[in-house]
Protein backbone atom coordinates (compact mmCIF):
# COMPACT_ATOMS: atom_id res chain seq x y z
CA UNK A 1 0.00 0.00 0.00
CA UNK A 2 1.69 3.23 -0.77
CA UNK A 3 0.12 6.63 0.22
CA UNK A 4 1.10 9.87 -0.68
CA UNK A 5 3.09 11.99 2.65
CA UNK A 6 2.16 15.36 2.58
CA UNK A 7 5.32 18.11 2.01
CA UNK A 8 6.82 19.47 5.34
CA UNK A 9 6.35 22.93 4.11
CA UNK A 10 2.50 21.81 4.07
CA UNK A 11 3.02 20.55 7.50
CA UNK A 12 4.13 24.12 8.98
CA UNK A 13 1.57 25.73 7.32
CA UNK A 14 -1.06 23.32 9.63
CA UNK A 15 0.92 24.10 12.43
CA UNK A 16 0.96 27.84 12.19
CA UNK A 17 -3.33 27.33 12.33
CA UNK A 18 -2.73 25.54 16.15
CA UNK A 19 -2.81 28.61 18.36
CA UNK A 20 -1.83 28.88 21.85
CA UNK A 21 -3.68 27.30 24.37
CA UNK A 22 -3.71 30.32 26.71
CA UNK A 23 -2.93 33.30 24.09
CA UNK A 24 -5.12 31.91 21.31
CA UNK A 25 -4.11 34.75 18.99
CA UNK A 26 -0.96 33.72 18.02
CA UNK A 27 0.37 29.67 17.03
CA UNK A 28 2.05 27.67 17.99
CA UNK A 29 4.52 28.38 14.98
CA UNK A 30 4.42 32.19 16.07
CA UNK A 31 5.84 31.35 19.44
CA UNK A 32 8.26 29.98 17.72
CA UNK A 33 8.64 26.44 20.03
CA UNK A 34 8.49 24.00 16.92
CA UNK A 35 12.02 23.66 16.02
CA UNK A 36 11.53 20.97 13.27
CA UNK A 37 9.51 18.86 11.51
CA UNK A 38 10.69 15.83 9.69
CA UNK A 39 9.45 12.45 8.06
CA UNK A 40 11.01 9.35 9.86
CA UNK A 41 9.47 6.77 7.51
CA UNK A 42 5.96 7.37 7.26
CA UNK A 43 6.08 9.05 10.72
CA UNK A 44 6.01 12.64 11.28
CA UNK A 45 7.85 13.69 14.00
CA UNK A 46 7.29 17.36 15.01
CA UNK A 47 9.82 18.54 17.55
CA UNK A 48 8.64 21.13 20.17
CA UNK A 49 10.57 22.62 22.75
CA UNK A 50 8.78 24.34 26.10
CA UNK A 51 8.47 27.64 26.75
CA UNK A 52 8.81 27.38 30.50
CA UNK A 53 10.29 23.91 31.95
CA UNK A 54 6.78 23.31 34.36
CA UNK A 55 4.05 24.97 31.94
CA UNK A 56 0.95 23.68 32.01
CA UNK A 57 -0.07 24.20 28.34
CA UNK A 58 2.43 22.14 27.49
CA UNK A 59 0.85 18.76 27.33
CA UNK A 60 -2.29 20.47 26.01
CA UNK A 61 -0.16 21.90 22.78
CA UNK A 62 1.23 18.39 22.54
CA UNK A 63 -2.33 17.23 22.49
CA UNK A 64 -3.48 20.18 19.85
CA UNK A 65 -1.05 19.57 17.39
CA UNK A 66 -1.53 15.75 17.37
CA UNK A 67 -5.40 16.33 17.21
CA UNK A 68 -4.90 18.79 14.55
CA UNK A 69 -2.79 16.87 12.64
CA UNK A 70 -5.44 14.00 12.74
CA UNK A 71 -7.70 15.94 11.18
CA UNK A 72 -5.09 16.61 8.01
CA UNK A 73 -5.20 12.97 8.18
CA UNK A 74 -1.26 12.59 9.78
CA UNK A 75 -2.06 9.72 12.33
CA UNK A 76 1.45 8.86 12.53
CA UNK A 77 2.87 11.82 14.70
CA UNK A 78 5.60 10.92 17.20
CA UNK A 79 6.31 14.37 19.34
CA UNK A 80 9.97 14.97 20.59
CA UNK A 81 10.41 17.06 23.75
CA UNK A 82 13.89 19.66 22.82
CA UNK A 83 15.51 21.02 25.36
CA UNK A 84 18.48 22.55 23.56
CA UNK A 85 18.69 25.23 22.64
CA UNK A 86 16.31 26.70 25.09
CA UNK A 87 14.08 28.20 24.18
CA UNK A 88 13.89 32.22 24.18
CA UNK A 89 11.55 35.26 23.76
CA UNK A 90 13.59 36.42 20.82
CA UNK A 91 12.37 33.28 18.43
CA UNK A 92 8.36 35.25 18.75
CA UNK A 93 7.67 36.46 15.56
CA UNK A 94 7.38 39.83 14.04
CA UNK A 95 3.72 39.67 13.35
CA UNK A 96 3.34 37.63 16.95
CA UNK A 97 4.46 40.83 18.63
CA UNK A 98 2.05 42.79 16.41
CA UNK A 99 -0.71 40.28 17.92
CA UNK A 100 -0.09 39.94 21.48
CA UNK A 101 -0.07 43.60 21.69
CA UNK A 102 -3.31 44.20 19.80
CA UNK A 103 -4.56 41.44 22.05
CA UNK A 104 -3.53 43.43 25.02
CA UNK A 105 -0.54 41.79 26.05
CA UNK A 106 3.20 44.14 26.26
CA UNK A 107 5.31 41.88 23.96
CA UNK A 108 8.95 41.12 25.23
CA UNK A 109 10.86 43.94 24.38
CA UNK A 110 13.55 42.65 21.15
CA UNK A 111 16.73 40.96 21.13
CA UNK A 112 16.52 41.48 24.96
CA UNK A 113 16.99 37.96 25.94
CA UNK A 114 19.96 36.91 24.46
CA UNK A 115 21.99 39.53 26.44
CA UNK A 116 23.00 40.39 29.69
CA UNK A 117 20.68 42.52 30.56
CA UNK A 118 18.71 40.06 32.73
CA UNK A 119 21.69 38.56 34.17
CA UNK A 120 19.69 39.20 37.52
CA UNK A 121 22.01 40.85 40.23
CA UNK A 122 24.01 42.53 37.62
CA UNK A 123 21.02 43.99 36.52
CA UNK A 124 20.33 45.00 39.92
CA UNK A 125 23.09 46.51 40.86
CA UNK A 126 23.11 48.77 37.67
CA UNK A 127 19.55 49.46 37.52
CA UNK A 128 19.52 48.35 33.87
CA UNK A 129 16.36 45.92 34.79
CA UNK A 130 14.28 49.14 33.86
CA UNK A 131 13.17 48.17 31.05
CA UNK A 132 11.00 50.55 29.07
CA UNK A 133 7.57 48.94 28.72
CA UNK A 134 4.91 50.52 26.56
CA UNK A 135 1.27 50.11 27.64
CA UNK A 136 -0.21 48.26 24.96
CA UNK A 137 -3.48 50.39 25.28
CA UNK A 138 -2.44 53.98 25.31
CA UNK A 139 1.26 53.28 24.03
CA UNK A 140 2.38 55.66 26.97
CA UNK A 141 5.51 54.70 28.52
CA UNK A 142 4.69 55.35 31.74
CA UNK A 143 4.38 52.08 33.03
CA UNK A 144 5.85 50.54 36.58
CA UNK A 145 6.03 46.78 37.24
CA UNK A 146 3.98 45.76 40.05
CA UNK A 147 4.64 41.79 40.10
CA UNK A 148 7.78 39.88 37.99
CA UNK A 149 5.68 37.18 37.76
CA UNK A 150 1.58 38.04 35.95
CA UNK A 151 -1.35 35.52 35.04
CA UNK A 152 1.45 32.51 34.05
CA UNK A 153 4.99 32.14 34.16
CA UNK A 154 5.79 33.85 30.91
CA UNK A 155 4.63 37.11 32.00
CA UNK A 156 4.99 40.21 34.42
CA UNK A 157 2.36 42.37 36.00
CA UNK A 158 2.64 46.01 34.96
CA UNK A 159 0.53 48.60 35.17
CA UNK A 160 0.01 51.67 33.13
CA UNK A 161 -0.16 55.39 35.01
CA UNK A 162 -1.22 57.48 31.97
CA UNK A 163 -4.74 55.44 31.22
CA UNK A 164 -4.25 53.57 34.61
CA UNK A 165 -5.21 50.16 32.95
CA UNK A 166 -3.46 46.80 34.43
CA UNK A 167 -2.02 45.03 31.66
CA UNK A 168 0.52 42.19 31.04
CA UNK A 169 3.92 41.93 29.59
CA UNK A 170 5.20 39.13 27.95
CA UNK A 171 8.73 39.04 29.89
CA UNK A 172 12.20 38.59 28.11
CA UNK A 173 13.42 34.84 28.99
CA UNK B 1 -7.03 6.88 4.90
CA UNK B 2 -9.24 8.81 7.53
CA UNK B 3 -11.53 11.36 7.68
CA UNK B 4 -11.75 13.99 10.16
CA UNK B 5 -14.91 12.56 11.47
CA UNK B 6 -12.56 9.47 12.32
CA UNK B 7 -11.39 11.87 15.06
CA UNK B 8 -13.77 10.46 18.37
CA UNK B 9 -12.71 10.35 21.81
CA UNK B 10 -11.21 7.58 22.26
CA UNK B 11 -8.64 8.95 19.48
CA UNK B 12 -8.19 12.01 21.92
CA UNK B 13 -7.84 9.81 25.00
CA UNK B 14 -5.51 7.94 23.30
CA UNK B 15 -3.66 10.83 22.46
CA UNK B 16 -3.28 12.72 25.78
CA UNK B 17 -1.60 9.46 26.99
CA UNK B 18 1.22 9.50 24.45
CA UNK B 19 3.97 12.00 26.02
CA UNK B 20 5.96 13.62 24.21
CA UNK B 21 9.29 11.68 24.01
CA UNK B 22 12.97 12.97 25.27
CA UNK B 23 14.72 13.51 22.22
CA UNK B 24 18.01 11.28 22.35
CA UNK B 25 20.79 13.41 22.41
CA UNK B 26 24.16 11.34 22.63
CA UNK B 27 25.57 11.15 26.38
CA UNK B 28 27.83 8.54 27.73
CA UNK B 29 27.66 9.24 30.58
CA UNK B 30 23.91 8.43 30.95
CA UNK B 31 24.78 4.34 30.02
CA UNK B 32 28.27 4.33 31.87
CA UNK B 33 27.75 1.89 34.23
CA UNK B 34 30.39 2.52 36.87
CA UNK B 35 29.19 6.27 37.43
CA UNK B 36 26.02 5.38 37.53
CA UNK B 37 25.65 5.15 41.63
CA UNK B 38 27.08 8.35 41.92
CA UNK B 39 25.09 10.00 38.78
CA UNK B 40 21.65 8.21 40.19
CA UNK B 41 22.49 10.16 43.80
CA UNK B 42 23.38 13.09 41.94
CA UNK B 43 20.28 13.56 39.66
CA UNK B 44 18.28 12.60 43.05
CA UNK B 45 20.00 15.25 44.95
CA UNK B 46 19.14 18.05 42.58
CA UNK B 47 15.23 16.97 41.58
CA UNK B 48 14.69 16.31 45.44
CA UNK B 49 15.69 19.62 46.12
CA UNK B 50 13.99 21.38 43.52
CA UNK B 51 10.42 19.04 44.37
CA UNK B 52 10.42 19.86 48.65
CA UNK B 53 11.40 23.62 47.56
CA UNK B 54 8.83 23.47 44.81
CA UNK B 55 6.16 21.66 47.54
CA UNK B 56 6.69 24.43 50.07
CA UNK B 57 6.73 27.08 47.35
CA UNK B 58 3.17 25.96 46.57
CA UNK B 59 2.00 25.87 50.09
CA UNK B 60 1.44 29.77 49.68
CA UNK B 61 -1.17 28.88 47.08
CA UNK B 62 -4.15 30.94 48.30
CA UNK B 63 -2.47 31.97 51.34
CA UNK B 64 -0.50 34.51 50.21
CA UNK B 65 -0.46 38.08 52.16
CA UNK B 66 -0.88 40.03 48.61
CA UNK B 67 -2.37 38.32 45.46
CA UNK B 68 0.92 39.52 43.24
CA UNK B 69 3.04 37.62 45.90
CA UNK B 70 0.33 34.39 46.34
CA UNK B 71 1.04 34.23 42.30
CA UNK B 72 4.52 34.82 42.19
CA UNK B 73 5.22 31.80 44.70
CA UNK B 74 2.64 29.66 42.72
CA UNK B 75 4.43 30.61 39.46
CA UNK B 76 7.81 29.85 41.18
CA UNK B 77 6.86 26.45 42.37
CA UNK B 78 5.67 25.28 38.80
CA UNK B 79 9.33 26.03 37.37
CA UNK B 80 10.85 24.40 40.06
CA UNK B 81 8.50 21.16 39.61
CA UNK B 82 9.31 21.49 35.99
CA UNK B 83 13.14 21.57 36.43
CA UNK B 84 12.13 18.48 38.73
CA UNK B 85 10.58 16.18 35.95
CA UNK B 86 13.75 16.99 34.54
CA UNK B 87 16.09 16.35 36.51
CA UNK B 88 14.48 12.91 38.45
CA UNK B 89 13.03 11.68 34.67
CA UNK B 90 17.35 11.82 33.64
CA UNK B 91 17.66 10.15 36.82
CA UNK B 92 15.16 7.37 36.16
CA UNK B 93 16.98 6.81 32.76
CA UNK B 94 20.03 6.34 34.63
CA UNK B 95 19.21 3.94 36.64
CA UNK B 96 17.11 2.29 33.62
CA UNK B 97 14.99 0.06 36.50
CA UNK B 98 11.89 1.13 34.96
CA UNK B 99 11.17 3.86 37.64
CA UNK B 100 9.99 7.36 36.07
CA UNK B 101 10.26 10.65 37.49
CA UNK B 102 6.51 10.58 39.11
CA UNK B 103 7.29 7.30 40.79
CA UNK B 104 10.64 8.57 42.26
CA UNK B 105 8.35 11.22 43.54
CA UNK B 106 5.71 9.76 44.75
CA UNK B 107 6.70 6.50 46.08
CA UNK B 108 10.01 6.68 47.96
CA UNK B 109 10.01 7.45 51.38
CA UNK B 110 11.87 9.97 53.58
CA UNK B 111 15.51 8.17 53.87
CA UNK B 112 15.36 7.79 50.08
CA UNK B 113 14.99 11.73 49.48
CA UNK B 114 18.30 13.39 48.76
CA UNK B 115 17.35 17.18 49.10
CA UNK B 116 19.37 20.11 51.24
CA UNK B 117 17.85 20.32 54.25
CA UNK B 118 17.13 24.01 53.84
CA UNK B 119 14.17 23.35 51.83
CA UNK B 120 12.60 20.52 53.80
CA UNK B 121 11.97 23.60 56.54
CA UNK B 122 8.36 24.53 57.40
CA UNK B 123 7.63 27.52 55.21
CA UNK B 124 6.96 29.94 58.29
CA UNK B 125 6.28 33.21 57.64
CA UNK B 126 7.02 35.26 54.71
CA UNK B 127 10.28 36.17 56.05
CA UNK B 128 11.35 32.67 56.48
CA UNK B 129 9.95 31.95 52.75
CA UNK B 130 11.60 34.91 51.04
CA UNK B 131 15.01 34.69 52.79
CA UNK B 132 15.05 31.14 52.55
CA UNK B 133 14.39 31.47 48.51
CA UNK B 134 17.04 33.97 48.15
CA UNK B 135 19.56 32.00 50.36
CA UNK B 136 19.02 29.08 48.11
CA UNK B 137 18.42 31.07 44.79
CA UNK B 138 22.11 32.46 44.87
CA UNK B 139 23.30 29.14 45.16
CA UNK B 140 21.38 27.72 42.55
CA UNK B 141 21.54 30.36 39.92
CA UNK B 142 25.72 30.25 40.24
CA UNK B 143 25.33 26.13 40.23
CA UNK B 144 22.86 25.93 37.20
CA UNK B 145 25.67 28.70 35.47
CA UNK B 146 28.28 26.02 36.26
CA UNK B 147 26.12 23.35 35.13
CA UNK B 148 25.71 24.62 31.75
CA UNK B 149 29.44 23.57 30.92
CA UNK B 150 28.84 20.35 32.56
CA UNK B 151 30.86 17.61 30.21
CA UNK B 152 27.51 15.85 30.09
CA UNK B 153 25.27 17.32 26.93
CA UNK B 154 21.85 16.29 29.36
CA UNK B 155 23.09 17.90 32.32
CA UNK B 156 24.09 21.09 30.80
CA UNK B 157 20.33 21.30 28.67
CA UNK B 158 18.81 21.06 31.66
CA UNK B 159 21.05 23.69 33.40
CA UNK B 160 20.64 25.97 30.50
CA UNK B 161 16.93 25.59 30.55
CA UNK B 162 16.46 26.32 34.21
CA UNK B 163 19.12 29.23 34.40
CA UNK B 164 17.10 30.74 32.53
CA UNK B 165 14.03 30.97 35.15
CA UNK B 166 16.10 30.87 38.31
CA UNK B 167 17.36 34.39 37.32
CA UNK B 168 14.12 35.59 37.78
CA UNK B 169 13.64 33.86 41.08
CA UNK B 170 16.84 35.54 42.29
CA UNK B 171 15.77 38.57 40.67
CA UNK B 172 12.61 38.57 43.00
CA UNK B 173 13.97 37.01 45.95
CA UNK B 174 17.45 39.73 46.39
CA UNK B 175 14.76 42.34 45.39
CA UNK B 176 11.96 41.66 48.19
CA UNK B 177 15.48 41.02 51.02
CA UNK B 178 15.98 44.41 50.15
CA UNK B 179 12.53 45.63 50.55
CA UNK B 180 11.57 43.86 53.79
CA UNK B 181 15.14 44.11 55.14
CA UNK B 182 15.31 47.79 55.00
CA UNK B 183 11.62 48.20 55.71
CA UNK B 184 9.69 48.93 58.93
CA UNK B 185 11.01 47.61 62.56
CA UNK B 186 8.41 44.89 62.28
CA UNK B 187 9.65 43.47 58.64
CA UNK B 188 13.22 44.12 59.74
CA UNK B 189 13.23 41.94 62.81
CA UNK B 190 11.48 39.15 61.23
CA UNK B 191 14.12 39.03 57.99
CA UNK B 192 16.24 38.98 60.53
CA UNK B 193 15.05 36.16 62.31
CA UNK B 194 14.39 34.59 59.79
CA UNK B 195 18.33 34.60 58.70
CA UNK B 196 19.14 33.60 61.79
CA UNK B 197 17.24 30.19 62.09
CA UNK B 198 18.00 29.29 58.31
CA UNK B 199 21.73 30.24 58.54
CA UNK B 200 22.85 27.03 60.34
CA UNK B 201 21.31 25.12 57.04
CA UNK B 202 23.68 27.21 54.41
CA UNK B 203 26.51 24.82 55.44
CA UNK B 204 25.15 21.93 53.47
CA UNK B 205 24.98 23.54 50.18
CA UNK B 206 29.06 23.90 49.95
CA UNK B 207 29.96 20.38 51.46
CA UNK B 208 31.15 17.82 49.22
CA UNK B 209 31.45 13.75 50.20
CA UNK B 210 32.41 10.91 47.53
CA UNK B 211 28.89 11.15 45.52
CA UNK B 212 30.06 14.70 44.08
CA UNK B 213 33.90 14.04 43.99
CA UNK B 214 33.12 10.78 41.35
CA UNK B 215 30.75 13.67 39.28
CA UNK B 216 32.89 16.21 39.70
CA UNK B 217 36.02 13.88 38.58
CA UNK B 218 33.69 13.30 34.91
CA UNK B 219 33.32 16.55 34.53
CA UNK B 220 29.69 16.69 34.81
CA UNK B 221 29.90 19.35 38.17
CA UNK B 222 32.28 21.35 39.34
CA UNK B 223 32.53 20.68 43.68
CA UNK B 224 30.25 22.55 45.39
CA UNK B 225 33.23 24.15 47.67
CA UNK B 226 34.04 26.11 44.74
CA UNK B 227 30.45 27.70 44.73
CA UNK B 228 31.16 29.09 48.27
CA UNK B 229 33.31 31.88 47.43
CA UNK B 230 30.51 33.76 44.96
CA UNK B 231 27.68 32.91 46.83
CA UNK B 232 29.05 34.85 50.32
CA UNK B 233 30.18 37.81 47.69
CA UNK B 234 26.51 37.96 46.54
CA UNK B 235 24.59 37.03 50.08
CA UNK B 236 27.08 40.14 51.80
CA UNK B 237 26.03 42.66 49.18
CA UNK B 238 22.72 42.27 49.19
CA UNK B 239 22.24 41.61 52.91
CA UNK B 240 24.07 44.65 53.21
CA UNK B 241 21.72 46.67 51.01
CA UNK B 242 19.11 44.90 53.54
CA UNK B 243 20.45 46.49 56.18
CA UNK B 244 20.51 42.92 57.97
CA UNK B 245 23.74 41.81 60.23
CA UNK B 246 25.36 38.32 58.42
CA UNK B 247 24.80 35.77 61.03
CA UNK B 248 28.82 34.81 62.79
CA UNK B 249 30.15 32.01 60.88
CA UNK B 250 30.24 29.86 64.50
CA UNK B 251 26.93 28.17 63.94
CA UNK B 252 26.81 24.64 63.73
CA UNK B 253 25.93 23.73 60.29
CA UNK B 254 23.41 21.54 59.65
CA UNK B 255 24.02 18.58 57.15
CA UNK B 256 23.04 14.90 56.13
CA UNK B 257 20.06 15.74 53.48
CA UNK B 258 21.70 14.79 50.88
CA UNK B 259 22.82 11.60 52.27
CA UNK B 260 19.51 11.07 53.58
CA UNK B 261 19.33 11.86 56.69
CA UNK B 262 16.57 14.60 57.27
CA UNK B 263 14.98 16.64 59.83
CA UNK B 264 11.07 15.69 61.44
CA UNK B 265 9.36 17.77 58.83
CA UNK B 266 10.14 15.56 55.59
CA UNK B 267 7.92 13.18 56.38
CA UNK B 268 4.87 15.98 56.81
CA UNK B 269 5.33 16.76 53.54
CA UNK B 270 5.91 13.33 51.89
CA UNK B 271 2.50 12.30 53.78
CA UNK B 272 0.90 15.27 52.26
CA UNK B 273 2.48 14.84 48.58
CA UNK B 274 2.48 11.04 48.20
CA UNK B 275 -0.91 10.44 49.73
CA UNK B 276 -2.90 10.11 46.96
CA UNK B 277 -0.41 8.19 44.80
CA UNK B 278 0.20 5.64 47.82
CA UNK B 279 -3.70 5.47 48.57
CA UNK B 280 -4.92 5.24 44.43
CA UNK B 281 -2.23 3.37 43.07
CA UNK B 282 -1.70 5.11 39.45
CA UNK B 283 -4.72 7.95 39.62
CA UNK B 284 -4.98 10.14 37.55
CA UNK B 285 -7.15 12.60 36.42
ZN1 LIG C 1 -1.97 53.04 29.06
Amino acid sequence: MTTTLPSVDQVWGWLAEVPDPEIPVISVTDLGIVREVFFEGDTLVVAVTPTYSGCPAMAVIDIDIQSHLATKGLHSVRLDRRLSPPWTTDWITEEAREKLRDYGIAPPIDGTAGTDVMAARAARMSGTSNLVVSCPRCGSAATEKVSQFGSTPCKAAYRCTDCLEPFDYFKCI
Amino acid sequence: MSSPSDMNTGDVVELAAKEAAQQDVPDHHVTDVALKPAFFDWLCRMGDTTLILGHRTSEWCGHGPALEEDIAQANIALDLIGHTQMWLGLAAEVEDEGRTADTLAYLRDAMKFRNLLLVELPKGDMAVTIMRQFLFDAWHHDYLGKLTGSSSPRVAEIAAKALKEVTYHLERSSDLVVRLGDGTDASRRRMQDALELLWPYTGEMFVSDEVDRAIAEAGIAPLVEDLHADWTETVTEILKEATLELPSGTAYAQKGGRTGRHTEHLGFVLAEMQFLQRAYPGASW
